[in-house]
């Protein structure tokens, strides 16, 4: 944080719109994931109309303070009539409880999603749930002469995420889309320092899991007038606001040229100490190409890293992890991968495990469970082949290969089965 | 004890199972496409489209109706880790 000491009053960011919000210039790592170099902040603001007062989210707790300082410095707690939360994560909606306790004739406006994590956020207090209404695309609170419209945008970072906006104005509230940790005391984006790293390193790891549903709300968020975009961390967007959206776009479509086109591919990972875990990779490899329709990579893990690997399994559509057994394990290579992809979307995708062991063998039964951790699919049971693979038990990867490329290209056999037969 | 036929339309398989099991049970042994996150009926993860026979499965509790309604999900539509086969033939997939 750099410049004089903001002002404990609110910032009018337009006119009758007030940031009430909190800084945490100390803060150095948020949600445990997120490295935070020079702190955050938690915006909310205040919209004033002829018939009432509405509030855009709160903030954490430990900052209540803070907020109802600036809040008071612009309204009285008996002129709200509406406080509507964008998203119930705990550092915007911290303040909640006692807001609601301030100002009890208020309505709560929050997406469907979000109805059960009201009455979780209130249940320590216990306190009642609020006079609540759900909202979604399109439905509007009149605060006389003032108009809140609410887009539905799951999932931008949790289920129950959604974005208000202030339509005569052209002002958007985005909650966590647009935002990032970045705490400035000067605001807005054309005053305070350089916060470009922030912006892409935030989406990077709150927003990249869920860039379907990010391509969703800019197709709703492009068609607006935008003349100001307040997202609930970080420098307020008042300058090219729309620059914001484009880059989010940018963002978002797949990092890397789909080489394989309308083909299906499949991405095998493998590690091996003694190379029998490396020809199951080939022969299992081979099957898979024999298919016709899929795409088949082979990668040693030993000759890259996991984070570079993470672009390549974003845009895969089946993934096998072959790995042999050493102390009853999966090997540190394998776990290192599968332990770094929670910056991307894998659900749905096909998983698959195989690998070489000497004594008990239990890296395949691992693997597929941490894959189906991931929410992949698992359909065909992963192969565990003692140390050297006969002629035999090769052809058994390359069986394994086939029924993979079967399921990626819609080409599976149907089966009959009786779940007494199931392990 | 009385037997269904439960068909997982993704993957292409039938499983003969015990009446009162429930999808969530031979969903994950036989590794159909339906995923899974708090397996409580609460999350909407498992979220899945009956494609027929919903009529075999056992009706909706109040809770799975709700979390149905607050995902505004479609109709034939049920969460697998809470849908219980009472018999006959159905055919499922994720949604």
């Amino acid at each position: 944080m750099v410049a004089a000491a903001i002002t404990d009053n609110a910032v009018e960011i337009a006119p009758g719109v007030h940031w009430v919000g909190a800084l945490d210039p100390h803060l150095r790592s948020f949600d445990i994931i997120l490295k935070t170099a020079n702190g955050t902040s938690y915006n909310s603001y205040v919209v004033r109309g002829e018939n009432g007062v509405a509030i855009i989210d709160t903030v954490k707790e430990n900052f209540a303070d803070d907020f109802f300082r600036r809040l008071e410095s612009v309204a009285k707690y008996e002129e709200i009539t509406t406080i509507v939360l964008n998203h119930l994560e705990p550092d915007h909606s911290g303040a909640l409880p006692e807001l609601l306790k301030r100002a009890p004739q208020a309505r709560v406006y929050l997406s469907s999603r979000a109805q059960m994590m009201l009455k979780a956020l209130l249940k320590p207090s216990g306190e009642k749930p609020p006079e609540y209404t759900p909202v979604t695309t399109g439905d509007e609170v009149d605060l006389g002469g003032r108009t809140l419209r609410f887009l539905h945008t799951p999932y931008l970072h949790w289920p129950d995420t959604q974005c208000t906006y202030l339509v005569e104005d052209g002002l958007l509230f985005t909650g966590d889309i647009f935002g990032c940790h970045f705490c400035d005391n000067r605001l807005f984006n054309d005053t305070v320092g350089d916060f470009r790293f922030s912006f892409e390193y935030y989406y990077a790891h709150i927003m990249r899991p869920f860039r379907e549903y990010v391509l969703d709300a800019i197709a709703l968020i492009e068609p607006l007038e935008l003349n100001l975009i307040a997202p609930a961390h970080g420098p307020i967007l008042r300058h090219a606001p729309r620059d914001y959206v484009h880059r989010y776009r940018e963002l978002a479509t797949p990092r890397l040229f789909n080489e394989a086109r309308s083909e299906k591919t499949l991405v095998v990972f493998y590690i091996s100490a003694y190379g029998n875990t490396r020809r199951m990779a080939e022969s299992l490899a081979a099957g898979a190409e024999s298919i016709g329709g899929v795409r088949v990579s082979l990668y040693d893990l030993e000759g890259g890293e996991s984070g570079i690997f993470t672009d390549l399994i974003e845009e895969a559509d089946g993934l096998a992890f072959g790995s042999p057994t050493i102390n009853a394990d999966a090997v540190k290579p394998i776990w290192d991968v599968l332990s770094s992809l929670t910056t991307v979307n894998v659900k749905g995708k096909l998983g698959a495990a195989f690998g070489s062991y000497g004594w008990s063998g239990e890296a395949v039964r691992l693997i597929e469970d941490r894959l189906r951790g991931l929410k992949l699919r698992v359909p065909v049971e992963g192969l565990r082949i003692k140390l050297v693979p006969d002629a035999g038990e090769l052809d058994a990867c390359r069986d394994l290969g086939e029924q993979l490329a079967r399921h990626l290209t819609g080409r599976v056999e149907h089966r009959e089965i009786d779940m007494a037969a199931l392990a | 004890m009385p037997k269904a036929k439960v068909t997982f339309q993704d993957i292409g398989v039938s499983v003969t199972v015990p009446a009162g099991t429930r999808l969530i049970e031979v969903s994950e042994k036989v590794g159909a496409g339906i995923t899974y996150g708090c397996r409580e009926g609460e999350c909407c993860t498992c979220l899945t489209k009956v494609i027929s026979g919903g009529e075999f499965l056992a009706p909706p509790s109040i809770l799975e109706d709700q979390v149905l309604k607050d995902n505004m999900a479609p109709r034939n539509h049920r969460l697998a880790c809470q849908a219980q086969i009472i018999g006959g033939e159905i055919v499922v997939k994720p949604a």
